[in-house]
């Protein structure tokens, strides 16, 4: 049986674009977008390569409260060019979090939320991508002396390339079951590792080497949330009460490094493997 | 890609703005702007080629016996269909009359 009036109330986060989920996040009343659509910063070098550009470049920066406290947010649009970050929406990005880092050297304790729905670099833009994903992760790096970055992965786009390792940095990172985590995108890795390794279209057996559930359940990420705007907000409120985590995941890469080593790279990698390896085995 | 300009006659600019869709797969985004008075300007850059006519015969069926208000809009199209494209216009034309 369907339960139809929970259906009618369930408000998917995933469904939202990203203007609406950082709308969707703020306190109501206190969005206020930085360099929005008519200003028209876009992409220089998609239009010289036959692609359509969009007027925000797919990013949307806003500051706001979040039960309160201050909040700067950035949300990738998944919709436009898979999410990839090329010169202009990758600026947007590191400059957001740069000012935020600025707040709180004067006393205004601003947090980050990075809504990351990203295949990663855009090709198209090649190294001045690349380069401004050097600078988010820098960036993240500075602003969590301060005060945390949030990240969250909801889907359906996920989260890949050089903006994994944006959300390995993150203080904390909260996903849905729709999520999917990785370095490497299924397509690349079937490219690279033969169809009989990793087939990119068994979408079972990528969700559950890098969707969000196993995610979680390895320990890579800190909070695993239903499609449900309420709830995501709650979460994300939560954490950001949290403060500072004790010790950043990013810092713990020498007890990541120590179990990956002990890793039997011969046959076929099981999801349970995974979870055991970072984990520790559980009855 | 193909960039294409219209030009309409129209009655006083609104007061708002709009933007509505996205430059995903079959669909498009709409920045609706107030523009000159008894002007409509519609500049359109699509990843279609070749679909001049279709555009020209869209606006003109939507504006045909109406004076639309004096905008300003851009079109970042990215494959949507006429029926499409006529949805998100209203969304836009509904948006900039809420403020």
């Amino acid at each position: 049986m369907t339960d139809s009036a929970a259906l009618l109330n369930k408000h998917s986060f995933v469904e939202l674009g990203a203007r609406q989920r950082a709308k969707a996040l703020l306190d109501a009343g206190s969005f206020r977008e930085l360099l929005d659509p008519f200003q028209r910063v876009m992409s220089p070098w998609l239009e010289r390569q036959g692609v359509v550009p969009q007027a925000d470049d797919g990013v949307v920066i806003a500051k706001g409260s979040l039960d309160g406290l201050p909040v700067v947010i950035a949300a990738i649009e998944g919709a436009f060019q898979g999410g990839s970050l090329g010169e202009v929406g990758g600026a947007k990005i590191a400059g957001a979090l740069e000012l935020a880092a600025e707040d709180n050297r004067k006393g205004i304790a601003t947090r980050a939320i990075l809504l990351l729905e990203t295949g990663g670099v855009r090709l198209q833009e090649a190294n001045l991508g690349l380069a401004a994903i050097a600078d988010i992760h820098a960036a993240i790096v500075d602003l969590q002396q301060y005060q945390p970055v949030v990240g969250v992965v909801a889907g359906s786009v996920g989260c890949f390339g050089g903006m994994s390792i944006a959300a390995g940095l993150c203080s904390y990172l909260l996903v849905t079951q729709e999520a999917r985590l990785g370095l490497n995108g299924p397509q690349v890795i079937e490219q690279e590792a033969g169809i009989e390794e990793y087939d990119s279209r068994d979408r079972p057996f990528i969700w559950s080497l890098t969707g969000g559930e196993q995610r979680f359940a390895s320990g890579l990420v800190d909070r695993y949330v239903a499609d449900d705007v309420a709830q995501i907000r709650d979460q994300v409120g939560e954490l950001l009460q949290q403060g500072l985590p004790p010790q950043p995941r990013s810092q713990r890469a020498e007890w990541f490094l120590q179990r990956l080593a002990g890793l039997e790279t011969g046959p076929q990698i099981e999801p349970s493997m995974v979870r055991d390896l970072y984990q520790g085995e559980r009855s | 890609m193909e960039t294409l300009s219209f030009e309409f006659p129209a009655g006083q600019p609104p007061r708002g703005r709009a933007l509505v869709g996205c430059v995903g797969s079959g669909d498009l985004e709409v920045l609706i702007e107030p523009g000159l008075a008894g002007r409509l300007t519609i500049n359109v850059q699509t990843s279609v080629n070749g679909s001049e006519q279709r555009w020209q015969h869209l606006f003109a069926r939507m504006f045909d016996g109406t004076t639309p208000p004096a905008m300003s809009i851009d079109i970042h199209d990215f494959g949507a269909t006429p029926g499409v494209v006529r949805l998100r216009l209203e969304q836009g034309f509904e948006e900039i009359g809420h403020d």
